[in-house]
């Protein structure tokens, strides 16, 4: 379980996340809502430690995070940003590797190489490991980032905005690996999303920010009704069910 | 080839290249010849290895291959010191005379000058690296126009001695300087090697190496010191040759096809040995000492920059 309280961060004057306290529950996949610039990244990035919170904190299972080593915190907690240039030319297998860096400081032993080959099977990137890395399209390039972070085996996984750039195919295909990750592996991925009905029909738990602060938390289903989309994106929205989903038809609302 | 074969071969050549440097032509003459070209090779050895060194590690925490540590003033800091004795203490005086005086001067001048500049742009919180650098581009065009007009109004006789200095020169190295040099930069470098690992998840970016537990901002600080101090020993020891760096950096990337920084950084290192010893061999006895290694060097390395700079462009 990771309890954030009282987050609070500021860019200049400009209050970005403001006094955001709520919890994320172990096991499930937990969905990051709202307009840009709510604060959702900034708040993920202050929960894995990217950046400092100007006040407030984080508890990980019982523990600050404030009071764990970056190494041990690192074998915790996972954490995958939207862009993800590098200066470096890595195969895929070689980007993998160092997911197991927490582990092994980059002398990868038998053990790390396995949770190596798990990563990339689990991915489907067999045929690719030892392609080079700005050779790949978009979503490889995405999948081979998040087997990285599936040998990092830590049982909190964040990813911010993961289907930026990726069409449908590979957004869903993603969105499956993750809600298996959850069902088979039992880890807790933490997940922001700009497309609802992703969040729809892929979460367990939703947390609505707008403005800097949390407007509405709850499962999947208290979240995904109009009144509550209505304060959320201050539009109408009508929500249809279909083959079991809620789906937000929110093309032509006002 | 593999890595191993081709860090195997470059340091077969520096050898050779030392070994014919130190022997050719020697007549016999151990007692005199031998030793001095000895304290020459390793000027040129501690030399090298700081500025190769420096340059990769400064490359990898900037995220820039085209960039040199001399970015950060340290050069126009030189220079600008060795003008300032000169102006205002004349060409005689003992900090200008004397080599002992004038290393552990001007090498203390431009480490507290590096500290100094960290300290108070760490302090305003977590800046961004390039606004450190555009200060240190900043603060050493300042230093470099002071230089400029001090040798404007400076006597032609005592310009020519300041002259003398902005160009890095093996021929006349203090002996007991480069021992002392040679512990500084050994106890430096190896002190700094525990952190080659870190060094290669640094290179994937500030938010992948905090998500693999890299302590990120210590370790670009404690390596921006560490290249800060090993360009100001060289510097104080031979002159400003940090151009040189880029040239071997560069080529390391491209000859080794690593991103660990252990291969990387043995490479550039060894690349640096066969440049300098092998150049310098030439300067002397090719070109007779009719020019400076380092005006060759600036000259190749002008060179290669571009073409760097038009491959950069082209792959963008």
């Amino acid at each position: 379980m990771i309890q954030v309280k009282g987050l609070t961060k500021f860019y200049g004057k400009k209050h970005v996340v403001k006094e955001v306290s709520t919890t994320i529950q172990k096991g499930k996949i937990t969905s990051f809502i709202g307009p840009n610039g709510a604060g959702k990244s900034t708040l993920l990035s202050m929960v894995s430690k990217l950046i400092d919170a100007d006040s407030g904190e984080v508890v990980v299972d019982a523990t600050s995070a404030r009071k764990m080593k970056s190494n041990d915190f690192a074998k915790k907690v996972s954490i995958l940003k939207q862009s993800n240039y590098m200066n470096v030319r890595l195969t895929v297998r070689e980007l993998v590797g160092f997911g197991r860096f927490p582990y092994s400081k980059g002398r990868l032993t038998q053990e790390d190489e396995q949770f190596v080959d798990q990563a990339i099977s689990y991915m489907g990137l067999e045929d690719l490991q030892q392609d080079y890395l700005d050779e790949l399209s978009g979503g490889q390039r995405q999948r081979a980032f998040i087997a990285m972070v599936i040998a990092q085996d830590t049982e909190y996984v964040l990813l911010d905005e993961p289907l930026n750039n990726l069409d449908m195919k590979h957004s869903v295909q993603i969105m499956k690996i993750l809600r298996q990750l959850v069902d088979d592996l039992g880890k807790t991925v933490v997940i922001v999303l700009h497309d609802i009905n992703f969040a729809s029909v892929y979460s367990d738990y939703i947390v609505a920010m707008k403005e800097g602060a949390v407007v509405r938390e709850g499962k999947t289903e208290d979240i995904i009704e109009s009144a509550a989309l209505k304060e959320i994106y201050d539009m109408d929205i009508p929500i249809q069910q279909m083959n079991n989903c809620r789906i937000c038809v929110y093309f032509n609302s006002n | 080839m593999r890595n191993q074969t081709k860090l195997l071969v470059m340091a077969t050549l520096s050898v050779l290249f030392i070994g014919l440097y130190l022997l050719y032509d020697l007549n016999g003459s151990f007692e005199y010849a031998l030793p001095r070209r000895a304290i020459k090779v390793l000027a040129m050895l501690i030399t090298g290895a700081s500025i190769a060194y420096a340059t990769v590690v400064f490359q990898t925490i900037t995220h820039n291959k085209i960039l040199t540590p001399s970015i950060m003033g340290l050069d126009s800091l030189y220079q600008l010191l060795q003008t300032v004795l000169i102006f205002m203490l004349g060409s005689t005086h003992i900090a200008l005379v004397n080599k002992q005086v004038n290393f552990f001067l001007s090498t203390a001048v431009m480490i507290v000058f590096a500290l100094l500049l960290y300290q108070v742009l760490f302090k305003k919180g977590n800046q961004p690296i390039y606004f450190l650098l555009l200060v240190g581009i900043v603060i050493g065009t300042f230093f470099s126009s002071i230089s400029t007009f001090m040798q404007v109004l400076i006597d032609p006789n005592e310009f020519l001695r300041i002259q003398d200095r902005m160009f890095a020169s093996f021929n006349n190295v203090g002996t007991d300087l480069v021992w002392v040099a040679l512990i500084l930069t050994g106890i430096l470098i190896l002190w700094s090697a525990r952190s080659h690992n870190y060094l290669d998840v640094v290179s994937l970016g500030r938010d992948t190496a905090v998500n693999l537990g890299v302590p990120y901002d210590k370790i670009v600080r404690k390596m921006l010191i560490v290249s800060a101090v090993l360009i100001a020993i060289s510097t104080a020891l031979v002159g400003p040759i940090t151009f040189f760096g880029l040239i071997v950096a560069n080529l390391s990337y491209q000859f080794m096809k690593s991103y660990k920084h252990n291969v990387i950084i043995t490479s550039a290192i060894l690349m640096s040995f066969v440049a300098l010893i092998g150049g310098q061999f030439i300067v002397e006895r090719v070109f007779g000492f009719s020019t400076t290694l380092s005006v060759i060097i600036n000259f190749l390395g002008g060179i290669y920059f571009i073409y760097l700079l038009l491959k950069e462009s082209r792959s963008k």
